[in-house]
């Protein structure tokens, strides 16, 4: 254990720089940049609020807000699990010709997306501001939901960037997963409007736990409960223990693949 | 304080020869159904073991596809060997392939911070080190260019550079100075001897038998991934050379 420990930290300078990396080539060459970051969220948001205003009526109170806070923590795990599944995969060229420890580069783009989440959470703020939504206290409690976003999808991550390796097909498959769990998760939807069934499916969503969190501090101004705490926290730590046994089962045969 | 560099006890790598690589669910489940996933067996490297002394150098010698470069990813931790065992005593730099880690996109200036973060060097190490490398690989005019505008030499260059930075207990090196001009490969060698100098251990894959004979005091033959010869560098390069 403290040898895992003293390698992590001699690499952790390679996670840091591998996160720096991506963030830097992904708006290279655009001119707005960064601001694309934040702006992508934006639009999004304002073609779904015209589009639920006029052609699906909906009775969302405050419904930008609602939406674009789906969207940011569903958008969030999305790109963090899609980037980290094809990262051992996209970088053979180095784990075939350097040793290094090879868990670093999932968790990378995991830490990237996450940044990159942390980094669009302006556009929630210009949001808020322009819905005149009043917060509360509450908001303090921020950093909660978004350690168990992070932890489930570095967990998530690991465990998809090491079966990809053996199973391409993952990368195939994994576009139609995340587009039931975005149905799943109620991201433009009351959770109110399913039938008992459906929601039963849904609780077991851990984005969705997630987001009731995110929406709990950020728009309903209370405090989560204890309960919603301990469900975030068991997903958290299943997806981590799976995703990191399954990676350290594997990682010696990646090569073999690569 | 221990006297050997390195041991390599009993080492085999076997390979799966998948012949048609099943990386698909449909067909490894078609096949575990018709039992024919009994992938043909192919042994890189069989027992190999030798032992290096702290200062020894060794040379390994082969064909091609003799499990030289196999042999030096077992030792550099890159893959884990199927049976056996490798155990190293110090620092590696493995000078396997120059500038692997660069991504393409960034520039010299970012690479060297990023190479060098994957060589397990820390970012306060590296600023300290960053005027001495890119003095040894003549980049200045170069540090703000992307590194896929360099050229194959350039490249190379700024990979010895980055490698070499520190001075490793144990020297892998693999086949890397064809590349860069004569006065570059005449500078590495240099560094190479200088290293030497002060008791770093080398292991060294080449095809030119004068360099073996010159940097190397000992040297092993691979066959087939079996150790064919392992005796000093002269004798071993003259059965090689009549074989």
């Amino acid at each position: 254990m403290s040898a895992y420990l003293k390698k992590f930290i001699q690499y952790r300078g390679l996670l840091s720089q591998l996160v720096s990396k991506d963030i830097k080539t992904k708006y290279r060459r655009s001119m707005l940049g960064y601001l694309w970051s934040v702006l992508n969220p934006l639009m999004m948001m304002m073609i779904l609020t015209v589009v639920f205003s006029t052609v699906f009526r909906n009775d969302i109170p405050n419904f930008p807000v609602y939406f674009l806070t789906g969207q940011l923590i569903f958008n969030a795990f999305s790109e963090a699990t899609n980037t980290a599944m094809s990262s051992v995969i996209s970088n053979s060229a180095l784990i075939k010709k350097v040793y290094f420890p090879k868990y670093i580069l999932p968790v990378s783009k995991a830490g990237a997306a996450f940044v990159n989440f942390v980094l669009s959470l302006i556009a929630l703020v210009v949001v808020l501001a322009l819905t005149k939504t009043s917060i509360s206290w509450a908001i303090l409690l921020l950093p909660l939901p978004l350690l168990y976003l992070l932890l489930i999808s570095t967990g998530v991550g690991l465990f998809l960037s090491a079966l990809a390796v053996r199973f391409r097909d993952i990368v195939h498959l994994y576009g139609v997963v995340l587009t039931a769990l975005m149905y799943l998760t109620p991201i433009f939807y009351p959770i109110t409007i399913l039938p008992d069934a459906a929601r039963q499916i849904v609780s077991f969503n851990p984005i969705f736990h997630i987001l009731e969190m995110f929406r709990c501090v950020v728009m309903y101004r209370t405090v989560p409960s204890l309960k919603a705490n301990l469900v975030c926290m068991g997903f958290s730590i299943i997806a981590l223990c799976v995703g990191m046994l399954t990676f350290k089962k594997n990682q010696d045969q990646f090569i073999l693949y690569l | 304080m221990e006297s050997t560099a390195l041991s390599v006890d009993g080492v085999t790598m076997q390979f799966n020869l998948a012949k048609e690589n099943v990386d698909n669910l449909k067909e490894y489940v078609i096949r575990k159904i018709k039992r024919q996933l009994n992938y043909e067996k192919f042994c890189a490297l069989r027992d190999i073991s030798f032992t290096l002394e702290k200062g020894d150098s060794l040379a390994i010698i082969g064909k091609n596809g003799s499990g030289k470069s196999t042999l030096l990813k077992v030792i550099s931790g890159i893959i884990r060997p199927t049976a056996g065992s490798v155990t190293v005593n110090g620092s590696i730099a493995p000078l396997i392939e120059l500038g692997a880690g660069f991504d393409q996109d960034l520039t010299a200036r970012e690479n060297v911070f990023l190479n060098g973060a994957v060589l397990g060097y820390d970012k306060k190490f590296m600023r300290e080190k960053y005027d001495e490398i890119i003095d040894f690989a003549e980049l200045w005019d170069f540090v703000d260019v992307p590194v896929k505008n360099f050229s194959t030499g350039m490249a190379a260059r700024l990979g010895f550079s980055i490698a070499t930075i520190i001075t490793p207990e144990i020297l892998i090196v693999d086949e890397i100075l064809a590349v860069g001009d004569h006065d570059f490969q005449v500078k590495c060698e240099n560094k190479m001897s200088e290293m030497l100098s002060r008791g770093a251990t080398l292991l060294f894959v080449s095809h030119s038998e004068e360099k073996v004979k010159q940097l190397c005091r000992r040297a092993l033959w691979l066959d087939h991934g079996r150790a064919r010869m392992l005796g000093s560098a002269d004798e071993v390069c003259d059965a090689y050379l009549q074989a």
